[in-house]
């Protein structure tokens, strides 16, 4: 018995816990440094399709997003049919231009030319839609453009 | 004088507050997807169409139900990029200049494209196509292109055309921004233009 009691009190040292903030704090930089902060909220299905052929995109500030898909669940009163999306709101095909020239009037003249404008398109939208947004930027002359994609192969 | 140690500062409390950070990082992370495929859209004028001829266009239709026709024949996805190859690295004429295309492999067809230079790749979509199904095929033929300056890169250069672009960015390299390796990348480029038309929807 005492054979027991005596292995019993033996106390297991504590397991040190003084390098926890320190792996805490190493995943913290990680997603501060990973975090994008997005600036408009969706209010679209964007699902983006993959593509093997991708180019990194340049300065962040010379992109502008224009967005399309299905408006999502909370927007069902929406419709359907796939929206575009300008910065936080649905936009007609129309506003297109106007929110090219914003951008432009954003930015210095130097700087003008070399914009792009990124289109985010959900999977399943029409391409009838893409060709009229396509439409309306070579209207206002702005030709650079970038299908964005995920990395992956798209083949099946 | 006895000397007072200061007390500790008790430490056990910092990974709570740096969990409760990176929860909030977590929570609100939203990776940026910042990469695609490139592409230009052609001017809005009305210029009177050049003349080309048929053999030196590929068409690409995707119809409304998501298939695809090459050249007036069904074909898979999986076998577009082989079938591009083919038809831009034919060679069968001349280019402008009436030079022939001393660098390309291709089977020299007469019935098939003149040069790479002068090769068009037409897509045609129904309004109703997939936009994933476009990107797929897009991806493809660009990647036919791809290719073919890889392959040139290789046998000219002994290097790869991507990494040859790569170390013309970089910033660390010896030949970042080097006037000859430029020459070399637009010469490549230049004997292997992507000309890919997007023909508006009917």
């Amino acid at each position: 018995m005492s054979k027991f009691k005596k292995e019993g009190s033996k106390e297991l040292p504590a397991i040190s816990t003084a390098s926890l903030p320190d792996i805490v704090f190493m995943l913290l930089f990680f997603f501060m440094v990973a975090t994008v902060m997005r600036d408009s909220s969706l209010k679209i299905k964007n699902n983006l399709p993959s593509a093997a052929e991708t180019e990194k995109l340049g300065q962040k500030n010379l992109i502008m997003f224009i967005y399309a898909g299905k408006p999502s669940d909370q927007y069902k009163s929406m419709g359907e049919e796939p929206k575009i999306q300008l910065n936080d709101k649905f936009a007609e095909l129309k506003e297109i231009a106007a929110f090219v020239a914003a951008e432009r009037a954003s930015k210095r003249e130097a700087e003008i030319p070399q914009l792009i404008a990124a289109l985010k398109v959900d999977k399943e939208t029409n391409m009838g839609l893409i060709s009229d947004i396509e439409q309306q930027l070579r209207k206002v002359g702005q030709l650079k453009i970038n299908y964005t994609t995920k990395k992956g192969s798209g083949l099946k | 004088m006895a000397k007072r140690s200061a007390p500790e500062v008790n430490a056990g409390s910092m990974a709570d507050i740096a969990f409760l950070l990176l929860i909030f990082f977590l929570v609100t992370t939203t990776i940026e997807v910042d990469s695609g495929i490139s592409s230009k859209l052609p001017p809005d004028e009305i210029i009177d169409p050049p003349i080309i001829k048929q053999k030196n266009i590929f068409t690409v239709e995707l119809n409304k139900d998501n298939q695809m026709l090459v050249e007036n024949e069904l074909m898979d996805v999986k076998d577009l990029k082989a079938a591009a190859l083919k038809f831009i690295d034919n060679g069968g004429g001349e280019n402008a200049e009436k030079k022939k295309c001393d660098y390309c492999n291709g089977a020299k067809d007469p019935s098939s494209s003149d040069h790479p230079q002068k090769a068009i790749i037409s897509i045609t979509h129904s309004r109703a196509t997939d936009y994933n199904t476009f990107i797929v095929t897009y991806d493809q033929l660009v990647s036919a292109y791809t290719e073919l300056r890889e392959r040139l890169a290789q046998r000219l250069y002994r290097r790869s055309f991507k990494e040859m672009e790569l170390t013309y960015d970089d910033s660390k390299s010896p030949q970042f921004k080097s006037e000859k390796l430029k020459a070399k990348i637009d010469d490549i480029k230049d004997k292997y233009p992507r000309i890919i038309s997007k023909a508006e929807p009917k």
